[in-house]
């Protein structure tokens, strides 16, 4: 007799439960991203007094923490592709990296803050830094909460046990990386 | 809970395309941007950063998240609430974007408009 969850095996619409529920979060994601990422761009279209605003935003670190983020897409689909084959001790060593990948993105975003916090840009300095803060900092909170379900998922998969999460914390994270994809020409670049 | 490998999928195993060419592609696609962003044709920056990030978009959701070869509900829930997004731009946007209309004024966005435009030596005058 199977121990294994019914929520696992169970799949009306051909797609297994768990990967089908993560594309449901990533659905309600899209939600609240997508919503504040149109509010931004209606709001800057309004406010052409927020291009002088953005010109203190650092592009290269942008840039930098843009690659770091694809490079962890890369390690994290590599999870899911040594997975597949039940290699989970592979799978395991490929999501530690995803999440020396976010360690590594948080601490360039924490430099960033720093550095424009110190020049006296902080959020209530206008509604430019209101959305930098609330937009950066909500993607830095999914960055942090997708790095300790990926340390979780790399200890089991490590044991060869669940594997079939790897395929769905990877999928989060290659949301949080296209969420980036946007964040970096809005924030840093579209000026 | 099981203790033993199991794949995490029932279906077939999916073809893995080359992952590392398309990282490499992505980073490359990064560079345009960055290059665009030096451009001081406001066009060709706006074009660089967003035709560069719709087309990354592309490439981590065909390669990395394999959209393309999910069942057809993804692609459709994913196009639902994109579409939420994009009424919510579309209702709201034009109320957001003017400052005045036929009935109605919003004087303060007005008054932050005007007081960002200005020089930094006449602010505080």
């Amino acid at each position: 007799m199977s121990t294994r969850p019914i929520s696992n095996t169970r799949s009306v619409t051909g797609i297994p439960s768990a990967r089908l529920i993560t594309w449901w979060v990533i659905a309600s994601e899209i939600v609240i991203f997508g919503g504040l990422l149109a509010t931004y761009v209606m709001h800057n279209l309004g406010h052409p007094e927020w291009r002088a605003a953005a010109m203190h935003t650092n592009t290269w670190l942008g840039a930098l923490n843009t690659f770091v983020l694809l490079t962890s897409s890369l390690s994290a689909v590599l999870a899911f592709k040594a997975a597949d084959t039940l290699d989970g001790a592979k799978a395991a060593k490929f999501l530690r990296l995803t999440a020396l990948g976010g360690t590594i993105f948080l601490v360039i975003k924490g430099i960033e803050w720093t550095r424009e916090i110190h020049e006296g840009f902080v959020l209530s300095s206008g509604g430019f830094w209101s959305f930098y803060y609330v937009l950066t900092g909500l993607h830095g909170l999914h960055v942090l909460a997708g790095m300790i379900i990926l340390l979780v998922v790399a200890a089991d998969a490590a044991k060869n046990r669940e594997l079939q999460r790897v395929e769905c914390i990877g999928l989060y994270w290659h949301f949080v990386d296209i969420v980036w994809i946007f964040l970096f020409p809005l924030l840093y670049i579209a000026r | 809970m099981i203790s033993e490998a199991q794949p995490m999928i029932s279906e077939a195993h999916i073809h893995h395309p080359n992952y590392v060419k398309i990282w490499a592609i992505l980073v490359v696609l990064l560079m345009v941007s960055l290059l665009g962003s030096m451009s001081s044709i406001r066009s060709v920056v706006l074009i660089a950063a967003f035709g560069v990030a719709l087309t990354k978009t592309y490439l981590v959701t065909t390669n990395f998240m394999h959209v393309n070869v999910e069942k057809r509900w993804v692609p459709y829930l994913m196009g639902i609430f994109l579409a939420f997004m994009v009424i919510l731009f579309a209702a709201v946007a034009p109320d957001v974007m003017k400052h005045s209309g036929l009935r109605w004024s919003n004087d303060a966005a007005k008054h932050a408009v005007e007081s960002g435009m200005q020089p930094a030596s006449t602010k505080h005058e």
